[in-house]
C-alpha cells in the first residue's frame, strides 16, 4: 500500500493549512478574535459551526488515498485477479468503514431489512417454481426472529447511546481541566472576574450538538455492521456508504471553489477600485461580460470542453479515480471561474470607498507603494465582505453540484456525489412500491449540511456587515 | 378595531377565490380525469396515445435515416414495396404496386438473359401502380379557375395568419402517378439534399452518379446565381433524366441496376424510395413559408393512411386519418407460428383503424412510465429500472409478467431483434489482431472468458440472446440450437449451450503465447477497451469487463470517450477493443455479413467502411461476393455456414448478444404484433375506446383528503393569528404609555 | 434619458462581442465542424462528400477568427466568427445546424417559458410580499423566530428535492395533476399548476427573508416612530407608509430579473417537459448544436443587459434624487 495524492486533496489539505494560518492570525488579533466570540455566542451559529466541522471532519478523512500496490509479474492469476478486483484508490475512510464497501447485495433492499425489497422466482429442490423475498446475504443475518426487529435496534442502540455518554463526559472534563489550568495561577482572579453570562460562550448548545452528532455517527457505525441502515441501492452497494463518500464531493465544491475564485476576485476587485482608469475599464468590461452569458450555458460548455480534453489524453490517467478526480478539479475550477465577479463587484465599490478615506489619501502622500498601501490599509477592510461572501457561496455551491449533475455537466458519474444520488433516485420514485431511502438519504445529508451553512453564514452576515442590522 | 375586521375580510376574499378556483377546477373537469394530459375529446374518440423522445430533426423521406423519424414518417409516405405484418420470416409484398416487380436480367448489350446466366451485366425492374391512389389533400395541388397554381407564388402577405400548412383555405389533392416515384430518386441524387444513402445508390442505379454530378454542379451554379440557399430555391430536377431510371407510361416506371442485387427489393421498403409531387417542392421552398419552418422537411405529404397535421417536436405531433386514402385490408393470412390468433379477427377489414395518434414529447423515462401505468399512453417499453416491476425472469430464461401488471390487464410481446450488439478486436492492431495461429488463440481465449450469459442476466435482465455469428434469429442463414452454436467458444452438453471452461481459455492464453498473462517479455499483458460508454450504470459494466480479463491474468485499461470520439477513434483505426452494434437496414444475410468483409474494412475505405474490426480473410471475401447476389437457396446456406466457421475460428468479434425487444400494451390495444422492420404498423392497430375510459377513471380517482387538510390548517390558523395580533398591538400601546409616563 | 439609453446601448456592443468571443472559443475547442456535421447527418453510411458539403453549406468550411488564405481586410472578415457575429448583431439568427429557423422555433417556445415564468414570479412576488408583511406584523416574536428558521429550511432544500416530491404527491399518489406536458390556452393550467406551485414555494424562504429585512428597515425610520406616536396601528402604518416606501428597493431588485424571465427555467421545463426556452437550450448543448447555442447565449446576455439599464432608469424613475449620468 502507497500513498496517493490526487489533485484536490493536495487542494484541500493545502485550504486546511491556510485555514490554521488564519485561524493563528485570529488569536493575534485581538478585533478579529472579538468578532468570532461575537458569531459563536449564539447558540444556533455555535451549532452549526459543529456540525460544519463534522462534515469537513469526513470530507478530510476522505482526502487521504492508498493504493494497493501493484502486483508483481511473478505473482500467481489467482492473485492478481484479486488484486484487480481490489484495485483502486482507497481512502481512510474506506479503511474505517469496510464493512460498508465490501458487504454488497444483490439488488434494493430496504433500511433494516432482511430480505430483498421484491420478489423474485426460486426454484426448489422439486422444481417447483416460487415468488419469493430472497434473503439477504449480510444485511439483518444476525436476526434470528425472536424478538421484532424495532426490539433488536432499540437493544443495540444501548451501546452507542453508552459509548456517547462516555465520550461527551471525557470531552467535558478536558474542557473544564484545561479552563481550570489556565486559571490556576489566578485562581480568585477568576472568581472574581467571573465573566458576565452574557459574555460566555453558549456550551449548553454546544455539547448538546456534540451529544446527538456523536451519538447518530457511533449509532449508524455500529447498527451498519449488522444491518443495511440506509437500505441497499440497484446494485446492491450501501446507501450510506454512498451519502457519506458524497460528503466529500459536496464540501470540497463548496469550499475549493471559493479558494478559486478568492484570488481572482481580491485582485481584480482592489485593483479595479484602487487604481480606476483604464484598469478599471478593463475589469468592469470583464466581469460584466462574464456575467451576461447565462451561467450554465458557460458551465455547461467549458465541463464538455474538459470532457474532450480527457477523451483525447486518456493516457494522462492512470485509473478511474484519478480520470474522475481530475473532473471534479475542472468543475471546481469552472465554478470558480464563473463566481467571482459578485464578489470582485462588491471588492471594487468598497475599495472606491475605501481608498477616499483621510488615512489612505494622507498615505499615498507620503509616497507609500500603492501595494503597501493595498496591503496595510485595504485589504484589511475587505477581510468582513469576503468572509461574508464565501460563507454565503458555500451552500449555494454545494446546492449547483446536484442540478448541474442533473443536467449532466457536473461530476463523473462515478464519484459519489448527493447528486448523482437523486439522479437515480428520480427513476426509483417512479418504481412502485416507491425505493424512498436512496432520495432520503441524499436529501438529509445534504439538508443538514446546507442548513448549517446557511444558518452560520446569517450570524456571520448579521456581526460582520455593519449595515445589515437585522 | 375596525382594522382587524378590515383583514379578516380580506382572508375571506382569498378563501372564496381559493374555492372559486378550485371548484371551476373541479367542474371543468368532472368528465375526465384531473390527471389526464389530453383533451376530453381525444379521450373519447379512437386516438392511439404515443410518445417520443428525441426531436425528429428531419422528416423529408430522402434525408431521415433514423427510427424515430420513420416512426412517423412511414404513417405518411408510402414506398413501393412493404413487409407483411405478420408473416416471418420477414417477406416483401406490393404496398402501392398491382404486383410484385418484374424483373428482367440484361447482357451488357441489354438483352435479356436468364436469371442464372453468367454475363448479367444490368438488372430492370419493372414497377406497375394501382390506380387511383390520391395524395391527402394538400395546398400545394390547390389551382385556381385557370388551372395555375394558387399558392405557388406567396408573398408575405399572404401567408400572414398561417401557421401550418393546414391553415390554407384552398386543399386538394391529385393521383399519384408513377413520376413522382421517378422524382423522388431525382431528389435523393441532389448532393446538396443530403441523403444519407446516395453514394450507395451510386454503385447501383445505371446513370446514378452522372445524373447527380450534372445536377449538384447545375444547382451549385443556379444557388450562386441568384444568391438563395438550398431551403429556397426551387429547381427543375424534371428537365433532366437518369439513364437508368425512366418512367414508361402514368402507372409505370423501370429502375435498371448493374449486375444482378437481388436486395435492392428491400430497399425499396424504405422511405427514400416514397413517391413525392415535383409540386410539394415547387410549394415549400417558398422563402415566406421556409421563415415559418414550414419545408418538406417538417410537413411531409403523401399517399399513406395518415397525415401529419400538427407537427411541433417540442410538444407534440399529431396524425390524423387521411380521408383520401384508398381501401387497404388487413391482412387474412400469414400469421406467425405461436402467434395470437387473435391477431387475424380482423382480417379483410378496410384500414386504419385509428383515427388519430398523438406523439408527446417525454424526454424523460420517469414520467412516460408513470402514464404508461395510469393509462395514458397505450403502450411502452421497458426500461432496465422499471423491469422488474414489470416482468419476472425464470431461470431458464422465460419472461412473464409480474401478478400487478397481470391484474391490471397489460400485455407483452418480446422478440430477438435483428440486431447484434458486438464486442470487436481491431484486425489491424499489432497484439490483438493479426491471423497467425498465435494472434488467433488470443482473441479465442479473451473470447471465451468474456462470459456474455453473464452480462446479458446482469446488465439486460434477461434480455438478450447470446450470438455465435454476425447473423441474427429471423434472418437467412441463422441455424437455431445444437448446429448453430459456435464451436470455438461453446460445446453443446446435456441438451444446451455451454461455454467452454475457463481452462481452456488459459490454455489457449499459454499457446498464443501468454502463459497465466504474462508476454514473453515477462510483462502482464495489457489491453485497451474503448467506450463511449459514461452513465453511472455503465461504471459497473466496465469493472465487469474488467474482471473477465482478469480472469486470466489480463490487465484491462479501459478509456472512455465521449461518442463523437469514439467513433473517431474507430473510423481512424486507433481502438485496440470495442463494441459497437448492427440494427438490420433489411433482413438478409448479406446485410450482416458485410460487416466482415474486406473491401468495407475502415483501414481501406478512409474511415468511411462499416467492417470496424478490419477484419480481412481472403476466402471469407470470395465467398462474400458469391453469397451477396444469391437468392436464398440451400447453396447460399452451405456458404453462409462456411462463411460463418471461418469468422468463428478468426474470431474478429467476441460475437456479443442479439438483444430482445420487450413492449408493453394495455388490454383495450389490439393487433399489436412486433415486427421491427416494418415501420408503417399503426394502421393495424385498434382500439377499444369504452374500455380505455372506464380503465383510466378507475385508475385515476384523486386522493382528496390532503387538500382539505390545508385548507382546514389555513381557516384554522386565521382565528390565532388575530388574537395574537390584537393581543400583541394592546400590549405594544401599554408599553408605548408607559414609555411616555 | 433618452441620450443615457444610447450611451449604454453603445456599451453594450464591445461587451456582446466579448461574448461571442467566448462561445465561439469554447464551443470550436470542443466540436471540430466535422464532428457537427457527423451528428446532423447521422452515424450510417456518411461519406466525406457529404460532410464537405454540409460544412459549405452552413458557412462552417471558413476559419474561425483568421482566414490565412485571403488578403487584406478579408482575413478578418471572411471568418466565422465576423460573418456569424454580424447576423447576431442584426438579430437574424439564421438557421440550426438541423435546419429550422431559429427566430420562428424562439417565438413559439417564447409563449411557454413565460406561461411557467410570469406565474410563478408574480404569485411568488405577491406571496413573498404578503407573508413578509404578515411577519412584520409579529416582529420579535416567537412566532417570527420560527418562521425565519422555516424560511432557511426551505431555502436549504435542493430545488430539485422539491421538484421529485411535488411530482410523486400531487401527480402520482394523488392524481391531482398530469406528470408533465404542455397545452395551448386554458387546457393548459393544469399542466401548469404544479411547476408554478413548486417554484412559488421553493422562492418564498429567500424571498421572505429579503422582503422582511426591507420592511424592517422601513419600519426603523423616523417618520413610522412619529405615525405610530400619533397612535396609528401597525397595519396602518404598514399598508400606509411602510409598503409604499419598501416599494422602491423591491422594484429596482425586481426589474433585473424580468428580461430573463424570457429564457425560461432550465430545470423547470425540462423535468415538466414544458417546450420552452429553458430545454430548447439544454436540447441544443446536449445535441451540440452552435447554430441555437450562439443564438441563446447571445440573447441571453443582450436580456441581461437589457435588465441593468432598466435598473437605472428604474431608480430615477422612483427616486428623484439619483440622475442618469
Amino acid at each position: 500500500m502507497s500513498f496517493v495524492w490526487l489533485w484536490t486533496d493536495i487542494l484541500v489539505w493545502t485550504l486546511v493549512l491556510v485555514l490554521i494560518g488564519a485561524v493563528r492570525s485570529i488569536r493575534r488579533s485581538e478585533q478579529i478574535r472579538k468578532q468570532w466570540f461575537n458569531i459563536l455566542k449564539s447558540p444556533v451559529a455555535m451549532s452549526a459551526a459543529i456540525v460544519l466541522s463534522f462534515y469537513l471532519l469526513f470530507a478530510l478523512l476522505d482526502s487521504v488515498h492508498f493504493q494497493y500496490t501493484q502486483p508483481t509479474s511473478d505473482s500467481s492469476t489467482e492473485q492478481r485477479s484479486l488484486a484487480v478486483h481490489e484495485q483502486g484508490v482507497l481512502s481512510l475512510l474506506d479503511i474505517l468503514v469496510p464493512h460498508l464497501r465490501t458487504q454488497t447485495e444483490r439488488t434494493y433492499s430496504a433500511p433494516f431489512a432482511t430480505h430483498e425489497y421484491s420478489t423474485s422466482l426460486s426454484y426448489d429442490e422439486s422444481g417447483v417454481v416460487s415468488q419469493v423475498y430472497r434473503p439477504l446475504q449480510f444485511g439483518g443475518q444476525h436476526w434470528t426472529g425472536k424478538h421484532s426487529i424495532l426490539d433488536d435496534v432499540m437493544v443495540k442502540t444501548a451501546i452507542p447511546f453508552l459509548f456517547t455518554c462516555i465520550i461527551i463526559a471525557i470531552i467535558f472534563a478536558i474542557h473544564l481541566g484545561w479552563g481550570f489550568l489556565k486559571t490556576r495561577g489566578n485562581y480568585i482572579d477568576y472568581y472574581e472576574n467571573q465573566p458576565d453570562p452574557k459574555d460566555e460562550l453558549p456550551w449548553g448548545a454546544a455539547y448538546f450538538t456534540l451529544f446527538v452528532l456523536i451519538f447518530l455517527f457511533s449509532w449508524f457505525f455500529y447498527l451498519s455492521h449488522y444491518y443495511h441502515v440506509l437500505g441497499t441501492d440497484k446494485v446492491g452497494q450501501d446507501v450510506l456508504y454512498q451519502a457519506i463518500k458524497s460528503i466529500r464531493t459536496g464540501v470540497l465544491i463548496g469550499l475549493l471553489t471559493t479558494l478559486v475564485m478568492l484570488p481572482l476576485a481580491l485582485i481584480l476587485g482592489i485593483s479595479a477600485g484602487y487604481f480606476k482608469g483604464w484598469v478599471d475599464d478593463v475589469i468592469q468590461y470583464l466581469y460584466t461580460t462574464l456575467n451576461s452569458i447565462p451561467g450554465v450555458l458557460l458551465i455547461a460548455a467549458a465541463v464538455l470542453m474538459m470532457q474532450v480534453m480527457i477523451a483525447n489524453n486518456s493516457d494522462w490517467f492512470g485509473s478511474t479515480e484519478e480520470r474522475a478526480d481530475l473532473r471534479l478539479l475542472f468543475l471546481i475550477f469552472i465554478l470558480g471561474l464563473t463566481s467571482w465577479t459578485g464578489l470582485c463587484r462588491l471588492l471594487r465599490a468598497e475599495t472606491l470607498k475605501i481608498s477616499q478615506v483621510e488615512y489612505v489619501t494622507a498615505a499615498k502622500a507620503f509616497g507609500l507603494s500603492p501595494f503597501r498601501i493595498i496591503q496595510k490599509h485595504i485589504t484589511p477592510n475587505l477581510m468582513h465582505l469576503v468572509l461574508i461572501a464565501l460563507v454565503l457561496d458555500f451552500s449555494g455551491l454545494v446546492l449547483a453540484e446536484a442540478v448541474l449533475s442533473y443536467v449532466g455537466v457536473g461530476v463523473d458519474p462515478t464519484t459519489a456525489s448527493w447528486g448523482n444520488m437523486i439522479n437515480q433516485a428520480r427513476l426509483e420514485m417512479a418504481r412502485e412500491p416507491m425505493v424512498w431511502w436512496s432520495l432520503f438519504s441524499a436529501f438529509a445529508f445534504m439538508f443538514t449540511l446546507v442548513l448549517a451553512a446557511n444558518l452560520f453564514s446569517d450570524r456571520v452576515q448579521t456581526v460582520l456587515d455593519p449595515r445589515r442590522k437585522h | 378595531m375596525a382594522t382587524p375586521f378590515y383583514s379578516l375580510f380580506t382572508y375571506r376574499i382569498f378563501d372564496k377565490f381559493l374555492m372559486i378556483l378550485f371548484l371551476s377546477y373541479v367542474t371543468n373537469s368532472t368528465a375526465s380525469n384531473w390527471n389526464t394530459p389530453y383533451s376530453e375529446e381525444q379521450v373519447r374518440s379512437a386516438t392511439l396515445f404515443s410518445a417520443f423522445s428525441q426531436s425528429p430533426k428531419h422528416l423529408d423521406p430522402v434525408v431521415s435515416y433514423n427510427s424515430n423519424e420513420w416512426a412517423v414518417l412511414s404513417q405518411v409516405y408510402e414506398p413501393p414495396l412493404q413487409y407483411h405484418y405478420l408473416k416471418r420470416p420477414y417477406t416483401l409484398e406490393p404496398l402501392t404496386l398491382q404486383k410484385m416487380p418484374d424483373i428482367r436480367y440484361l447482357d451488357k448489350n441489354h438483352h435479356p438473359v436468364s436469371s442464372n446466366s453468367s454475363n448479367i451485366a444490368f438488372t430492370e425492374y419493372l414497377f406497375t401502380l394501382k390506380e387511383g391512389i390520391q395524395f391527402h389533400l394538400h395546398p400545394a395541388f390547390a389551382k385556381d379557375s385557370k388551372g395555375a397554381f394558387l399558392y405557388h407564388q406567396l408573398d408575405e402577405q399572404a401567408v400572414h395568419s398561417i401557421k401550418s400548412v393546414m391553415d390554407f383555405t384552398h386543399q386538394t389533392s391529385r393521383e399519384l402517378l408513377a413520376e413522382d416515384y421517378v422524382y423522388a430518386l431525382k431528389r435523393m441524387a441532389l448532393r446538396q439534399n443530403h441523403s444519407p444513402i446516395l453514394d450507395s445508390m451510386m454503385q447501383y442505379i445505371v446513370g446514378f452518379k452522372a445524373f447527380s454530378d450534372l445536377v449538384t454542379e447545375q444547382y451549385k451554379t443556379a444557388l450562386q446565381a441568384e444568391d438563395k440557399r438550398v431551403q429556397t430555391l426551387y429547381f427543375d430536377l424534371n428537365q433532366f433524366e437518369i439513364s437508368g431510371v425512366q418512367v414508361v407510361d402514368k402507372y409505370r416506371y423501370k429502375i435498371t441496376i448493374k449486375e444482378k442485387y437481388p436486395q435492392f427489393l428491400y430497399w425499396l421498403t424504405m422511405n427514400f424510395f416514397a413517391p413525392i409531387p415535383w409540386e410539394a417542392e415547387a410549394f415549400y421552398k417558398q422563402a415566406v413559408l421556409v421563415e415559418k419552418n414550414i419545408t418538406l422537411d417538417t410537413t411531409p405529404i403523401g399517399t399513406g393512411p395518415y397525415q401529419l397535421v400538427e407537427n411541433n417536436p417540442n410538444k407534440r405531433m399529431r396524425l390524423l386519418a387521411n380521408a383520401n386514402y384508398r381501401v387497404e385490408l388487413y391482412p387474412s393470412d400469414g400469421l406467425a407460428e405461436g402467434a395470437d390468433p387473435a391477431l387475424l379477427l380482423d382480417a379483410g377489414k378496410p384500414l386504419p383503424f385509428v383515427k388519430e395518434v398523438i406523439y408527446s414529447l417525454e424526454k424523460e423515462s420517469v414520467p412516460l412510465w408513470n402514464k404508461f401505468l395510469q393509462g395514458y399512453y397505450d403502450a411502452s417499453g421497458v426500461s432496465s429500472d422499471s423491469f422488474d416491476q414489470a416482468v419476472s425472469v425464470s431461470s431458464s430464461g422465460a419472461m412473464n409478467l409480474t401478478d400487478e401488471f397481470k391484474e391490471k390487464g397489460i400485455q407483452f410481446l418480446n422478440m430477438t431483434q435483428p440486431t447484434i450488439i458486438y464486442f470487436g478486436f481491431n484486425m489491424a492492431d499489432p497484439v490483438v489482431g493479426g491471423y497467425t495461429e498465435k494472434q488467433k488463440k488470443l482473441r479465442q481465449a479473451l473470447s471465451i472468458a468474456i462470459n456474455f450469459e453473464e452480462y446479458i442476466s446482469i446488465f439486460l435482465n434477461g434480455r438478450g440472446e447470446l450470438a455465435q455469428g454476425p447473423i441474427p434469429p429471423g434472418i437467412f442463414g441463422y441455424t437455431e440450437g445444437e448446429p448453430g452454436i459456435n464451436r470455438v467458444i461453446f460445446d453443446w452438453k446435456a441438451g444446451r449451450i455451454q461455454r467452454k471452461p475457463l481452462a481452456k481459455a488459459k490454455q489457449l492464453l499459454a499457446e498464443a503465447g501468454y502463459p497465466n498473462g504474462i508476454g514473453e517479455d515477462g510483462k502482464p499483458l495489457t489491453l485497451h477497451y474503448d467506450t463511449a460508454a459514461t452513465g453511472p450504470d455503465s461504471q459497473s459494466m466496465l469493472n465487469w469487463y474488467r474482471k473477465q480479463f482478469a480472469q486470466l491474468g489480463v490487465e484491462l485499461v479501459i478509456r472512455s470517450t465521449d461518442y463523437n470520439r469514439f467513433q473517431d477513434k474507430v473510423r481512424k483505426a486507433k481502438v485496440q477493443m470495442f463494441s459497437w452494434g448492427w440494427n438490420a437496414d433489411y433482413p438478409d444475410p448479406e446485410n450482416f455479413l458485410f460487416l466482415l468483409n474486406g473491401a468495407n474494412a475502415t483501414i481501406h475505405t478512409n474511415g468511411s467502411g462499416i467492417n470496424s474490426a478490419n477484419y480481412d480473410n481472403p476466402e471469407f471475401n470470395r465467398l462474400f461476393q458469391q453469397m451477396k447476389t444469391m437468392e436464398n437457396t440451400p447453396e447460399r446456406f452451405e456458404i453462409i455456414q462456411q462463411m460463418l466457421k471461418i469468422a468463428q475460428e478468426d474470431a474478429p468479434w467476441a460475437w456479443g448478444y442479439y438483444p430482445k425487444s420487450l413492449s408493453l400494451y394495455h388490454s383495450w390495444l389490439h393487433n399489436v404484433w412486433p415486427n421491427p422492420l416494418a415501420n408503417n404498423t399503426i394502421k393495424y392497430r385498434r382500439i377499444d375506446v369504452n374500455e380505455r375510459l372506464e380503465k383510466q377513471a378507475e385508475w385515476n380517482q384523486p386522493v382528496m383528503w390532503p387538500f382539505v387538510v390545508v385548507i382546514l390548517l389555513i381557516i384554522g390558523s386565521i382565528y390565532p393569528l388575530m388574537r395574537a395580533y390584537r393581543q400583541r398591538q394592546t400590549a405594544v400601546v401599554i408599553s408605548n404609555k408607559q414609555d411616555k409616563v | 434619458m433618452f441620450e443615457y439609453i444610447v450611451k449604454r446601448l453603445l456599451f453594450a456592443v464591445p461587451i456582446l462581442i466579448g461574448v461571442n468571443v467566448i462561445t465561439f472559443s469554447l464551443f470550436f475547442m470542443v466540436n471540430t465542424p466535422d464532428d457537427m456535421a457527423r451528428a446532423q447527418l447521422g452515424a450510417k453510411q456518411t461519406t466525406p462528400e457529404m460532410i464537405q458539403s454540409w460544412k459549405v453549406e452552413n458557412g462552417y468550411d471558413k476559419p474561425l477568427f483568421f482566414n490565412g488564405d485571403a488578403s487584406g481586410l478579408d482575413k478578418i472578415q471572411h471568418t466565422l466568427f465576423v460573418q456569424e457575429s454580424l447576423k447576431l448583431f442584426a438579430f437574424d439568427f439564421g438557421q440550426s445546424d438541423s435546419g429550422r429557423q431559429i427566430s420562428a422555433d424562439i417565438q413559439e417556445r417564447m409563449g411557454p417559458s413565460l406561461a411557467i415564468a410570469l406565474p410563478t414570479f408574480i404569485i411568488g412576488l405577491v406571496t413573498n410580499i404578503a407573508l413578509a408583511l404578515l411577519i412584520v406584523l409579529f416582529r420579535g416574536s416567537r412566532l417570527d423566530t420560527i418562521t425565519m428558521m422555516v424560511a432557511v429550511a426551505i431555502m436549504s432544500v435542493s430545488g430539485l428535492f422539491y421538484i421529485i416530491a411535488g411530482q410523486v404527491l400531487f401527480s402520482k399518489t394523488w392524481h391531482w395533476v398530469p406528470i408533465s406536458g404542455y397545452a395551448e390556452g386554458w387546457e393548459g393550467i393544469k399542466f401548469l399548476i404544479l411547476p408554478v406551485l413548486i417554484g412559488v414555494f421553493a422562492g418564498i424562504g429567500a424571498g421572505m427573508r429579503w422582503y422582511r429585512s426591507i420592511f424592517l428597515e422601513e419600519m426603523s425610520k423616523d417618520y413610522v416612530r412619529t405615525a405610530k406616536a400619533k397612535g396609528l396601528t401597525d397595519i396602518k402604518v404598514l399598508f400606509g407608509h411602510v409598503l409604499h416606501n419598501g416599494m422602491l428597493p423591491i422594484l429596482t431588485g425586481v426589474v433585473v430579473v424580468i428580461p430573463t424571465l424570457f429564457m425560461g427555467s432550465l430545470i423547470m421545463e425540462s423535468f415538466f417537459g414544458i417546450p420552452g426556452l429553458g430545454s430548447y437550450t439544454i436540447d441544443a448543448i446536449n445535441a451540440q448544436d452552435f447554430g441555437i447555442v450562439k443564438a441563446m447565449v447571445f440573447l441571453g446576455s443582450v436580456l441581461y443587459i437589457i435588465g441593468l439599464i432598466l435598473t437605472d432608469i428604474s431608480y430615477t424613475l422612483f427616486d428623484p434624487r439619483v440622475k442618469l449620468s
